[in-house]
């Protein structure tokens, strides 16, 4: 079967600074797929890169067989691409309504939008009591499951999770790896990038371990933690 | 306290116009990080275009839309031509494209038109004064007034409840997520131009309708206030443009109708020692953009 999405030979530099060298990876329809790596692996280099955060200075990402290297990132959401970007993002001068509202940008449908609108506030219905509210001025908390909520409410086919859980109390951790389980049911693609490893490893199909940019390791969850890479990349060993 | 009232009326009519030119720079560098000079040659064309009404007889009712009509087009083509192809250079690279389009505008009218100033043909109406409350006060002030309102008002309600409002909004403040989120870029800037554009020809109408004439430089002078009532209300914030207009326009009208004679002269350098001086207590501005201040924590 061909990836929904893939890397191909993917570099990101920053200047000088080389955070991504030559990363390949497939993720299939229906997989939830784990990037694991120690602090400044190149995790969320590799995820700003496919979404056109940052440009891509060599190699090729490819979606639905399409090439998206370099594409304008205000084409990816209307096609069924996204991410919750890490340190979550929100608009915060705009209210919790209208953050959401700009997460459906392309949706112009009525009956869709409040679907949508529907789909975020029963998963987090703070949101909805919040809902005109200045998102400035929501908790660390209330403002990820924001990101998290706006990122959905384009109806994603491929979800882009970076540090979804990141200042989360523990239950609404909890309640994130649920939702991420929850979204594959609903036939969502997911790639995932978290800080809490055993955690995404009991959710996650297949992982990719991060060295400095490039892939050191990838399988199923069992097969990492067997192997022991998984140590040494956290450790920051090469 | 009639005068005071009476200068007051003024004062209101001369900020709305300064707010108005203001809000329209600060909707441009919200979102792009550039101050537009040539935002007064906007004003200018629009000022042609009601002289050339005028001119061939066409009523002012027409003349004001098409005026409009006029600055909007002319600044989503100076963005499309000029400021497009250095949309990802410094600051001072499109701050330094502003003026060469200014100068090449002011040029053109100049060798098009003419290097004089020309006489615009204004309705009789609007050198009628009216009496409220025991006030005589001149039409054309206001409409001015009415008409500032009206466009605080749509701004307001554009900025706050349409998609493309909100959109502008959000891409002021995280641009690279505005776009994650599906909103097109070209969109959201040819929009805050398009805006900016009918900003500068209401305000232009305004302006003719003070002076009854329209010159090549003309631009020039209101928008450099208007840049200063920026600073003054908080670079890039929208209500911070309309505040630090309206306080110009009070600094300006008050000093000169309460300034002593002998101190008339020195009317500008107090002016701008008040606005230095409230920059000192308050150095991002009156209402600081909540965007700019984030950056800087
Ligand atoms: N804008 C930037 N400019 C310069 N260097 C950058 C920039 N962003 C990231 N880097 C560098 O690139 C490398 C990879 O960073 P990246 O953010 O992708 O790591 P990460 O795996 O997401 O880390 P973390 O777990 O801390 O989020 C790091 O060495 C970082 O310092
Ligand atoms: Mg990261």
């Amino acid at each position: 079967m061909q990836p929904l999405l893939s890397a191909h030979d993917l570099h990101v530099s920053y200047g000088a600074v080389k955070a991504v060298r030559g990363v390949n990876f497939e993720i299939r329809q229906g997989e939830i797929v784990a990037f694991l790596g120690a602090n400044g692996a190149g995790k969320s280099s590799i995820m700003n890169a496919i979404t056109g955060l940052v440009p891509t200075s060599s190699g090729q990402v490819k979606f639905e067989g399409r090439d998206i290297t370099g594409a304008a990132p205000e084409t990816l959401a209307p096609s069924g691409l996204t991410l919750s970007p890490e340190g979550r993002r929100v608009f915060g001068t705009l209210s919790v309504a209208d953050n959401l509202r700009m997460g459906a940008f392309a949706l112009n449908d009525k009956a869709a939008l409040e679907t949508a609108y529907k789909r975020v506030y029963d998963l987090f219905p703070i949101l909805l009591e919040r809902k005109d509210q200045y998102a400035g001025t929501l908790s660390g908390g209330q403002q990820q499951m924001l990101a998290v909520g706006r990122a959905l409410m384009s109806n994603p086919r491929v979800l882009l999770l970076d540090e979804p859980s990141l200042g989360l109390a523990p239950l609404i951790v909890d309640q994130i790896f649920d939702l991420i389980l929850k979204l594959r049911d609903q036939g969502v693609t997911l790639l995932v990038v978290e800080q809490n490893v055993a955690k995404t490893l009991q959710v996650a199909d297949r992982a990719y371990v991060l060295v400095n940019g490039a892939v050191v390791e990838q399988g199923k969850p069992a097969e990492l933690t067997a192997s022991g890479t998984m140590q040494d990349a956290y450790l920051g060993a090469n | 306290m009639d005068i005071f009232l009476q200068q007051t009326v003024n004062a209101l009519a001369l900020g709305g116009t300064y707010a108005l030119l203001a809000l329209g720079l600060a909707v441009v560098f919200s979102i792009m990080g550039l101050i537009n000079f040539a935002h007064g040659e906007l004003m200018t064309i629009a000022g042609y275009v009601l002289m050339y009404c005028g001119i061939a007889g066409v009523s002012f009712v027409v003349a004001v839309p098409l005026a409009l009509m006029a600055s909007v087009i002319a600044a989503v083509l100076m963005e499309r031509i000029a400021f497009r192809p250095v949309r990802n250079g410094s600051g001072a690279t499109m701050l330094v494209t502003s003026f060469a389009v200014a100068m090449i505008l002011q040029v053109l009218f100049q060798n098009l038109i003419s290097t004089r100033s020309q006489p615009v043909l204004l309705p009789a109406m609007l050198s009628d004064s009216v009496h409220i409350a025991g006030m005589v006060i001149g039409v054309n002030k206001l409409a001015a007034i009415i008409a500032t309102v009206v466009m605080l008002v749509f701004l307001d309600w554009f900025m706050k409840h349409q998609k493309t409002g909100i959109a502008m909004r959000a891409a002021a403040e995280d641009f690279a997520v505005a776009r994650l989120m599906g909103i097109r870029a070209n969109t959201v800037i040819a929009g805050a131009f398009a805006l900016s554009g009918l900003l500068a020809g209401v305000a232009a109408v305004l302006w003719v309708s003070q002076r009854a004439s329209v010159d090549p430089l003309m631009g020039f002078m209101p928008v450099l206030k208007a840049f200063i009532a920026a600073i003054l209300g908080g670079l890039g914030s929208l209500r911070g443009a309309v505040a630090g207009g309206f306080l110009l326009g009070f600094i300006e009208i008050y000093l000169s109708a309460f300034l002593p004679p002998e101190m008339q002269e020195f009317r500008e350098p107090i002016g701008l020692g008040i606005v230095v001086l409230v920059l000192l207590f308050r150095p991002n501005g009156l209402i600081p953009s909540a965007t700019l201040k984030a950056e800087k924590v």
